[in-house]
């Protein structure tokens, strides 16, 4: 596993006048990675201006599995219920555009609050339990949302969906463009925000308790960490994520659908997942641009037939774990050194 | 036994049924600072059920467990670590992925409180990773430091599992089988660690390997059936017809 918490091992003393090999096992600090994907980020917009609304989804597809991820691979709780967290974000950032403020960030912050909300509630209940007893529960869980969500038509506007709100300026003076530049803009800087808070999570004291827990829960018990609190903060915390995701596809796209809060989705954001490598936050990032990527491309080629490529994609990626793939790289590398 | 010294754990009637299976049965005794007490008895006695009462894994059916002069008997796991109770494994429970380091760093986070702390990096507590480093100097295992915890040798991580409940600083340590499927070359590292477990802190271990419990104990209690067969010396113990009959093997 090549966790950030193991991701830089400095053999301190290798040279053999030393008495202890003091060896250091330390994080990567947690901005580098967060400043490669803004690089990465504004050379995309950059290189490809008539894709900004490609881009943009790949933001809000990183930012939502990255909080998958956070569920998933560093907790190890599997999900297929994640689209409930992301839909009502987005539900929550639509509604409040339209009946109290068009701020953006405002909006940000209510969707980001309605998913951390849903997961707190949810959790409270959901994680009680482990494994496929779990995974059902989440699945049934984002199905009674959906199933209020197009009830509750007043206010969702059901099957139909949500729209007719505008965003007002960004910060008070960015209006979001028809080319997108804002929204892309606008995107990828919660998402390396966000990213960035998630590193420092995952390289905290409670992100070390929340892998434990993952590992080994007895083993925690036994250490005496309270598990059932750990994960419900980590939960609440992944559902603030996956509401903000939400909150900037409401307000990217001024249009709110059911299909948010679809288990497809929730099962399409586990895919991108196991694509660029649970557990490790980028490969979140990787995924969701490779499975995006992919569709828009697949899907444009032949429409009908695109998830052939994924299905291929994903079974390779099964038989050929990313670690391994990563290490024989690095070893073909080295060897052209 | 220590007479002097504070009562730390008293087990008081303890009692615990799996429906019709009534695995403990009435089950008492004290342990006081200092002690060493061994827990014998054939397999299926109830011994690893009487640890996991006591741990807070299993709730008993009757009876109490007090800590420190607290009742503890409803209270959960992280409460009795709190209160100074720590326990190692029959069967390895380690988190295999995590570099050994980080794995004694956890117990100390948690022992101090900090694994709520969800911003600062678990690199800036300077103290506590050199705190882990010595831990892991004492125990022999500082050279693997960096090593994924599921590459050490198996005789390696049952020195981990005890160095994790040392690590919490307990009052009262629960040894579950430490030499279990340790190859005997092996074992000689775990009986230093044995021997030099802080003089004050109150002892409960269960093995089988009788060399090591009349070596180790100042007292045993045999579980049978899980009920308290006989509880005094070793001496007196070894002496007893009803042990010899049933455990000892005459």
């Amino acid at each position: 596993m090549n966790s950030p918490m193991t991701s830089t091992v400095s053999t301190a003393a290798k040279a053999p006048a030393q008495p202890v090999p003091a060896q250091a096992v330390r994080c990567a600090p947690p901005w580098r990675a967060p400043l490669l994907l803004l690089i990465a980020g504004l050379a995309a917009c950059a290189l490809f201006p008539d894709q900004l609304g490609l881009i943009t989804r790949i933001f809000i597809a990183g930012l939502f599995v990255l909080s998958l991820d956070l569920v998933v691979g560093v907790a190890g709780l599997a999900t297929l219920g994640h689209a409930a967290l992301f839909g009502l974000g987005a539900y929550a950032a639509g509604i409040f555009a339209l009946q109290v403020h068009a701020d953006p960030l405002l909006g940000l912050g209510v969707g980001s609050a309605a998913g951390a909300l849903t997961a707190l509630v949810s959790g409270a209940f959901l994680l009680r339990y482990q494994g496929f007893t779990f995974l059902m529960l989440t699945v049934a869980v984002s199905q009674i949302v959906l199933s209020l969500v197009q009830k509750a038509r007043d206010w969702t506007g059901g099957d139909d969906g949500l729209s007719g709100f505008a965003m007002a300026p960004l910060l008070g003076r960015f209006e979001f463009d028809l080319e997108g530049r804002v929204g892309a803009g606008y995107a990828l800087a919660v998402l390396v925000l966000m990213f960035y808070a998630a590193q420092r999570l995952v390289q905290s004291p409670f992100g070390l308790a929340v892998r434990g827990i993952h590992e080994n829960r007895a083993r925690m018990a036994a250490l005496g960490t309270p598990v059932f609190r750990r994960l419900w903060l980590l939960y609440t915390v992944a559902g603030a994520l996956a509401g903000a995701a939400g909150a900037l596809s409401a307000q990217t796209n001024a249009v709110v659908g059911t299909d948010s809060l679809s288990f497809a989705l929730s099962a399409e954001a586990l895919v991108m997942l196991i694509l660029g490598g649970a557990g490790q936050l980028t490969g979140a990032l990787v995924g969701a641009t490779v499975f995006t990527l992919l569709h828009h491309t697949a899907a444009s080629i032949n429409p009908y037939h695109w998830l052939f490529v994924v299905g291929g994609l994903l079974m390779l990626v099964v038989f050929v774990p990313p670690t391994r793939a990563w290490a024989w790289l690095r070893r073909r590398a080295g060897g052209l050194q | 036994m220590n007479a002097a010294a504070e009562v730390l754990l008293d087990v008081q009637a303890l009692d615990k049924r799996f429906g019709g299976l009534h695995v403990t049965r009435n089950v008492s005794f004290a342990l006081r600072a200092g002690d060493r007490l061994a827990l014998i008895g054939p397999n299926g006695a109830g011994k690893t059920t009487l640890v996991n009462q006591i741990s807070g894994v299993l709730a008993p059916s009757a009876g109490d467990i007090w800590l420190r002069g607290e009742n503890v008997t409803r209270a959960s796991q992280a409460e009795r670590v709190r209160a100074g109770l720590a326990r190692t494994f029959q069967i390895t429970t380690l988190a295999p992925h995590f570099p050994v380091q980080r794995q004694i760093e956890l117990a100390l986070f948690e022992r101090e409180g900090l694994t709520g702390r969800l911003w600062r990096s678990m690199d800036s507590y300077p103290a506590l990773q050199a705190e882990a480093s010595d831990i892991l100097a004492r125990f022999g295992l500082r050279a693997h430091a960096a090593t994924p915890t599921q590459d050490l040798a198996y005789g390696e991580q049952r020195l981990i599992e005890m160095a994790l409940a040392l690590a919490l600083r307990p009052k009262v340590l629960l040894l579950d089988e430490p030499m279990a499927g340790v190859p005997k070359g092996d074992g000689a590292r775990l009986l230093a660690a044995l021997d030099a477990l802080p003089r004050d802190l109150a002892v409960l271990i269960i093995e089988h390997d009788m060399d090591l419990v009349f070596r180790f104990a100042t007292r045993i209690v045999v579980l049978a059936e899980g009920a308290v067969l006989a509880d005094g010396s070793p001496d007196a113990i070894r002496r007893d017809p009803a042990v010899r009959a049933a455990y000892l093997g005459g």
